[in-house]
């Protein structure tokens, strides 16, 4: 069967933002899907929300849609664009979704647009838990299911069944949202509320307990003939309990005879039929009982998924994009195997090397969040190492992780790891709870003498992997236990995955010294091919991983090269966004005549994907594994500007090691990030800066702080995403920021800057080949100052600045950038207080949006910096005005506070948002409703607003209020503040604060009588009350805003709404209408 | 020269042919399968011996490769059926294993230079010693086996459930699994060595015969012109898999030829030409049947029915009047898929239809 010819153009759905259990894997499978489509001549329409992605490229997609993944919006871009069929499969949970109710509502029958891949009936058979359940025992295979509950009553018979612990797990939603385990009746009680709440159909499955169980999951692809292959196998390290996204994880599955492994791939083949997703992929998870053998069906995901993403990297078979031509009528057989090109698809990929993933928290952004990892998946990110071995892969996982420590080690301190103690009793029960700290509690228990049944009670985590530990902890004791780390013993430690900071520390000696003693010895990583065969015929594509072997499988070309640094697992404040940045430096890097190299860790991302750049080395980001590949290919020069802080933490050590780094040098890099070089350069050039200093002991941050005034911003110096950055209104609060989250010392000071209250803030993106500038265009965000840029809403072209200070802030930018000599990409962040625009910060390199904003403006800012890092000049393009956009367009953030229980809400410095949203119109209000939609908080058109603010904001709210009055709204609010407006003209209902008895503001928004809050933070000292509030609103999905910037911002979008029609216009349209008008 | 440890015989010199064998999972079933009688494998999944070893997956009495070769051996192992290592398992049955090998090297080797002679022995020993035991090894061409590894006397295996058919077997070198898939089918077996005339099976009268897998090359293994022969001339349904098919083919005047490398692994996609289906099949074979197109040559009453997409070589006959149904490759899986299973119940099939029109 080739390819269909009755359907011309295809609609794909993208998945929206970031957040937990919905990642970039979505980005490489629709990036995938639109390259796979446009190869066969289909016209693609894409819709996503995301700007950050790389399939929202303009040059991806024929049609690309940056609106809200609603059905409302998506019917929209139907009626405008007329596809003949929609693949809902590749846009994750929300894709799905979206589709499904597209389907349901009789859209898509309206407009004649056929699902394929999946249809209808197949997905909700797949995603009702009752039908799954059923399907299955129809083909004789078991699940763990209790029962289905629709209300308390209903939850608890069941309980009374199924017994204790009992799983909950809420249908439709995404990464287990509103899930939990119950030990109790009590417990039990709370969990099943949370989640019949979060289950949009109001439905929850109680699962019998099957935690300690062993845990797989198979890919699995059909196509329309019925053919299907299992792509891989992968195990959970973790026993059942743990959410798959939270677990670490093993490809291939490392514990199954083939006797008990051909029970899996029978059950999943059985599956896919019965379920019936006619061409495409999906992922079957199952439990396996470790004392008989006794097999379970968890789940299955009826589309492409973040294990299907990793089972793509794992095995070189590109599920998404083979996924896609099944869907469009190709057979197995009648596809190449993309790696070796002579075999076909039709194809079970074998393994010689084992694959450990390995997810990334972001508790220490979330301190009061319940850190037990349970069926809710709360990891941000992931990283996924290939090694020979089991050990090796692990090692080399754990390296990749970038959390602060050079592989497996423990912690500094006992604190470190989550511990109070190191007794056996102390071990023992921690590893009863599953955290992300348990890997090192198990090496402390290893290191302790605890024995592998000991361990295996606890944890439930096979006895195989534990031995596998045991071994590492062994091999290096004995290594710190010789006379002289000999050739021999540094073989097999390497063999083992032990990078050479990891050894130096193992026998007190530096990184350096380790590297220099084995390079003269000649010891080299050898690279071997990731190529589906396990060698049995010849790969075309080169995928590599570094091992210490004897044979070297990757011959460096002849041609000029570079060498591209990714971005390394997700994690709050490093993104997808900086993925889209890598892609699009090695995209157009191959343009200019270069072999491209790229090197990266993450399994989620399309910078892995092989055929996105010449050749891929799957690797740890760290110095050690970078200085070996360039070694062996001597490139022109390495990229380190377009992946965030993890290429650009390893610039100057590169450097120092005679590494060329591609672009603006690592000198100037410095002088941006230096504090003192950076007060030097903007007094030079000058620019104002808020008052600041630099403090290296807690004595010497008090002096500074009262010498430039309170309230100041205090931050360590590198930092992420705002780490342990706040706003500190007094000097008590400065030293207990001290004494809560920094350590200062010389070689990491603390920086202190003025906190300008109530200024506008901006960001300014660039690109400069060393001498001209183009400045990509001015966001003003939307929040008040002293909220991170990466969490305020921001819009551009700005709203409230003056023309005056937008210019004043393109003439800084510009002369920074020279003054820097900035070869590539440059941002900005500014301040405008009274009249006089701050420089806040200088950063030359990529920004998290770069992304966002040449999608508002379509300048492609990332690919023309890398062509300027090649040598090209911008006088060389032909370029619209600087920062010109065609219309409004407005990002929003999104964040995980629904995913991660006990977390507040609040704003402030230190960012906490996952992902974001674009919402792009010709007005602000539409532009603002559709990055409101699309984030998620859907808009009251009318009903009852909530007011409960800082009393200093009382005088600022009451426009505000009066307008939403005006728009129908009726006004409910605190006492004071009732009284307040009431004062000024606003009829406002006076509703009790929480202490003041019942019914009050939470009983109201739990009972549903509330559709939208505002409510701003009383003052320094958070209280109580906001926080049970703004609790309340997030587990009753109410709207609300924390800011009155936000508040307002909401007014004009709803305003928006109600006046314009639900206007969409592709990215193609909007550029082409712009260069009309130019 | 492939440096390693060594493990389970190590004080001798244990030559044979070395091949690969991709598989992920199922070591033990490959260390006793007979057909593997005579070669060193080459396990590509890289670390081995994790789930132990149990009576219950040995497909023969004892393991029958000559060596193994593996990246890392697992001292440990854990699974609930798992009755004691693999380790203590080639230590008690003799089998050479060198451990610690860039597998994939070899592998990349034996794919470019082809199977060959390769012996597994202690460095004490030294290499000329070993080089010269490899060099005085037979070649894998041209070599029988099918002798050592049949079984010396016939025995009968009961069906499950009641007789349905009474199925003689030409041991070649048979595992278990086939024995047990075709019980279940009702079929009561009576397996014979692979010496056995023609006539002493006919005159049991049986209602079908199966020839089953086996190691070496099918064109040393003796008195297949008159099997097959006398086959024709009664018409009794036959089923032949691997050697079993490849004796077949050769009877019915086929070539066959030794394959560079061979195909050893679980993950091979082979097309029934008539459904259109592709199965992954488990496989295990040295040499092929020589075919052109969909012909074979010198065989015209010989009709293809499964081809291997990867390299498409022969997988599959029938022959065009005669219930004659045959396979390269391994339906009984163990290790491997179950996509195949139907060929059995194809084989009961044919023995139904001939029952029918007696």
């Amino acid at each position: 069967m080739p390819k269909r010819e009755d359907i011309r153009s295809v609609l794909l759905l993208g998945s929206g933002p970031i957040v937990i259990g919905q990642a970039c894997e979505f980005d490489y499978s629709g990036t995938q899907a639109v390259r796979a489509l446009r190869e066969e001549g289909y016209r693609v329409i894409l819709v996503n929300s995301n700007p950050a992605t790389i399939m929202t490229d303009p040059d991806l997609a024929d049609a690309t849609y940056i609106e809200p993944l609603t059905p409302e919006w998506v019917e929209r871009v139907i009626e405008r664009e007329r596809p003949d069929a929609l693949l809902p499969t590749m846009g994750g949970q929300v894709g799905l979704n979206v589709s499904l109710e597209l389907y349901d509502s009789g859209i898509l029958e309206k407009y004649d647009v056929e699902l394929i891949g999946a249809d209808a009936r197949a997905i909700r058979l797949a995603e009702d838990r009752e039908e799954f359940a059923e399907a299955m025992r129809r083909i004789g295979l078991e699940v763990p299911h209790g029962g289905f509950a629709h209300s308390m009553e209903e939850a608890l018979a069941v309980a009374e069944i199924a017994g204790f612990p009992a799983i909950v797990r809420p249908s439709f939603t995404l990464g287990g949202t509103g899930g939990g385990i119950a030990y109790n009746r009590e417990e039990f009680e709370t969990v099943a509320r949370t989640g019949l709440d979060a289950s949009p159909i109001g439905e929850i499955l109680i699962d019998k307990s099957v935690i300690g169980w062993k845990e797989y999951e198979l890919e699995v692809m059909r196509d329309h003939a019925d053919n299907v292959v299992i792509v891989c196998s992968i195990e959970n390290f973790d026993a059942m309990g743990v959410h798959t996204g939270d677990s670490i994880t093993v490809a291939p599955a490392m514990t199954l005879s083939d006797r008990e492994y051909q029970v899996l791939r029978d059950g999943a083949i059985a599956c896919i039929r019965e379920i019936g997703v006619a061409a495409g992929g999906c992922n079957i998870q199952f439990a396996v009982n470790p004392d008989s053998g006794e097999v379970l069906v968890i789940e299955m995901n009826p589309r492409v998924s973040r294990s299907s993403a990793l089972a793509s990297k794992a095995t070189g078979f590109p599920i998404a994009r083979i996924g896609t031509k099944l869907a469009v009528g190709y057979r197995l057989d009648e596809l190449p195997n993309a790696i070796t090109l002579k075999t076909p698809a039709s194809f079970e990929p074998v393994l010689d090397y084992v694959v450990v993933k390995v997810p990334r928290f972001a508790f220490e952004k979330f301190p009061s969040a319940d850190p037990t990892l349970s069926v809710q998946m709360k990891a941000v990110g992931e990283v996924m190492a290939i090694g020979r071995t089991f050990k090796e892969a692990w090692m080399k996982g754990f390296r990749a992780l970038e959390n602060g420590r050079d592989g497996w080690e423990i912690g500094d301190s006992l604190t470190d790891d989550g511990l109070e103690a190191d007794d056996r009793e102390t071990l023992l029960a921690a590893l009863r709870r599953p955290t992300a700290d348990r890997p090192f509690q198990l090496k402390r228990a290893l290191r302790t003498g605890l024995s592998t049944e000991d361990l295996y009670e606890a944890s439930r985590i096979d006895r195989w992997f534990l031995e596998q530990l045991r071994d590492l902890v062994e091999a290096e004791e004995h290594y710190a236990s010789l006379d002289e780390a000999t050739r021999e013993a540094t073989w097999e430690m390497k063999r083992l995955g032990y990078g050479d900071a990891h050894l130096g520390r193992l026998r007190g000696e530096g990184e350096a010294a380790v590297r220099r003693r084995r390079w003269e010895w000649g010891m080299h990583p050898s690279y071997k091919m990731v190529d589906t065969c396990a060698g049995e015929f010849p790969a075309a594509t080169p995928y590599l991983y570094s091992t210490y072997e004897e044979e070297n499988e990757s011959a460096p070309s002849e041609r000029r090269k570079v060498v591209v640094l990714g971005s390394g697992p997700n994690r709050i404040g490093q993104g997808v966004e900086f993925d889209y940045c890598c892609v699009s430096a090695a995209f157009a890097l191959a343009e200019e005549g270069f072999e491209t190299i790229m090197v990266n860790s993450n399994p989620e991302t399309v910078s892995t994907d092989f055929d996105v750049s010449d050749k891929l080395y799957f690797e740890p980001l760290t110095l050690e594994n970078v200085l070996e590949i360039v070694h062996l290919e001597g490139p022109e020069g390495v990229v380190v500007q377009m992946g965030g802080q993890t290429p650009l933490k390893l610039a100057s050590a590169l450097r120092d090691l005679g590494v060329a780094v591609l672009g603006t040098s690592v000198d100037a890099i410095d002088r941006a990030e230096d504090r003192e070089r950076f007060e030097a350069l903007a007094r030079q050039l000058d620019i104002a800066q808020p008052a600041n200093g630099l403090a290296t002991s807690e004595a010497q941050a008090i002096e500074v702080a009262g010498r430039i005034g309170y309230p100041v911003l205090v931050r360590p110096s590198y930092v992420l995403g705002g780490r342990a950055m706040e706003i500190v209104y007094d000097e008590e609060s400065l030293k207990g920021y001290f004494a809560r989250a920094v350590r200062a010392s010389p070689e990491h000071p603390v920086l202190i800057d003025r906190f300008l209250e109530d200024a506008f803030e901006a960001d300014v993106d660039a690109v400069c080949d060393g001498d001209e500038v183009l400045v990509g265009g001015v966001m003003q965000h939307i929040e008040d100052a002293g909220i991170h840029s990466g969490d305020s809403a921001c819009v551009v072209p700005p709203y409230l600045l003056r023309d005056e200070h937008v210019d004043q802030m393109k003439a800084h930018t510009r002369a920074l950038a020279r003054e820097l000599g900035v070869v590539g990409l440059i941002n900005v962040q500014f301040a405008v207080k009274d009249g006089i625009v701050y420089v806040l910060e200088v950063n030359p390199r990529a920004s998290r949006t770069v992304p966002f904003l040449s999608k508002a403006t379509g300048v492609p800012l990332a690919r023309l910096a890398a062509r300027l890092m090649a040598g090209r000049k911008l006088s060389e393009f032909e370029l619209r005005p600087n920062g010109e956009v065609q219309g409004v367009a407005v990002k929003e953030s999104v964040f995980p506070f629904d995913k991660l229980a006990g977390v507040d809400a609040l704003l402030g410095p230190e960012m906490r948002s996952t992902g974001e949203v674009m919402g792009i119109a010709d007005s602000f209000g539409l532009a603002i409703a559709k990055a409101q939609v699309a984030a998620g908080n859907p808009l009251p058109m009318s009903g009852r607003v909530v007011v409960t603010v800082h009393d200093q904001d009382k005088a600022n709210v009451t426009p505000i209020a009066r307008r939403f009055h005006e728009l129908g709204f009726e006004v409910w609010a605190t006492s004071g503040t009732a009284k307040y407006l009431r004062g000024r003209g606003v009829p406002a209902q006076s509703v009790l604060k929480v202490h003041e008895g019942r019914p009050n503001i939470v009983d109201h928004l739990i009972s549903g009588e509330i559709d939208l809050l505002i409510n701003t933070p009383l003052g320094k000292h958070a209280q109580f009350d906001d926080y049970a509030i703004r609790r309340a609103a997030i587990q009753h999905r109410v709207p609300y805003t924390t800011t009155l910037s936000g508040a307002s911002a909401l007014c004009d979008a709803v305003i928006g709404l109600r006046h314009r029609k639900l206007q969409v216009m592709s990215l193609q349209d909007r550029a082409q209408r712009a260069a009309v008008s130019v | 020269m492939f440096p390693g440890q060594l493990a389970g015989r190590t004080d001798a010199i244990a030559p044979g042919e070395v091949v690969f064998n991709t598989s992920l999972t199922g070591y033990q079933e490959i260390l006793t399968d007979p057909s593997y009688a005579g070669q060193i494998v080459t396990l590509t999944a890289p670390q081995i011996g994790n789930y132990g070893v149990t009576a219950l997956d040995d497909e023969a009495s004892r393991p029958w490769v000559a060596g193994l070769v593996v990246r890392e051996l697992s001292a440990n192992y854990c699974n609930w059926r798992a009755d004691s290592s693999l380790t203590d398992y080639l230590e008690r049955h003799g089998i050479a294993c060198i451990d610690g090998v860039d597998t994939r090297k070899l592998t990349r080797y034996i794919r470019s230079e082809g199977a060959m002679r390769a012996a597994i022995g202690p460095e004490e020993l030294g290499v000329d010693e070993i080089l010269k035991t490899v060099r005085e090894h037979p070649s894998m061409a041209g070599l029988d086996l099918t002798r050592v590894v049949t079984t010396s006397e016939p025995y009968e295996v009961a069906p499950r459930g009641d007789p349905r058919f009474r199925v003689a077997v030409y041991d070649f070198g048979v595992k278990r699994r086939s024995l047990q898939l075709l019980a279940a089918r009702g079929c009561a077996l009576t397996v014979y060595p692979a010496t056995t005339p023609v006539e002493t099976v006919h005159a049991a009268e049986p209602d079908g015969i199966f020839l089953t897998n086996g190691p070496g090359d099918p064109g040393a293994v003796p008195g297949v012109e008159a099997l097959v022969k006398s086959l024709a001339e009664v018409g009794t349904p036959t089923f032949g898999i691997c050697l079993g098919h490849q004796l077949l083919a050769r009877g019915f005047g086929a070539e066959t030829f030794k394959l560079l490398y061979g195909h050893r692994g679980g993950n091979h996609p082979v097309k029934d030409l008539s459904s259109g289906q592709v199965e992954i099949t488990s496989q295990n074979h040295g040499f092929a049947v020589q075919t052109e197109g969909e012909e074979v040559p010198g065989a015209p009453g010989l009709v293809v029915t499964h081809m291997n997409l990867n390299d498409r070589t022969l997988e599959g006959l029938r022959h065009r009047e005669l219930p004659i149904l045959a396979v390269q490759y391994h339906p009984e899986s163990a290790p491997g898929p179950h996509d195949s299973r139907y060929l059995f119940d194809g084989f009961v099939e044919i023995m139904e239809k001939r029952r029918a029109r007696a």
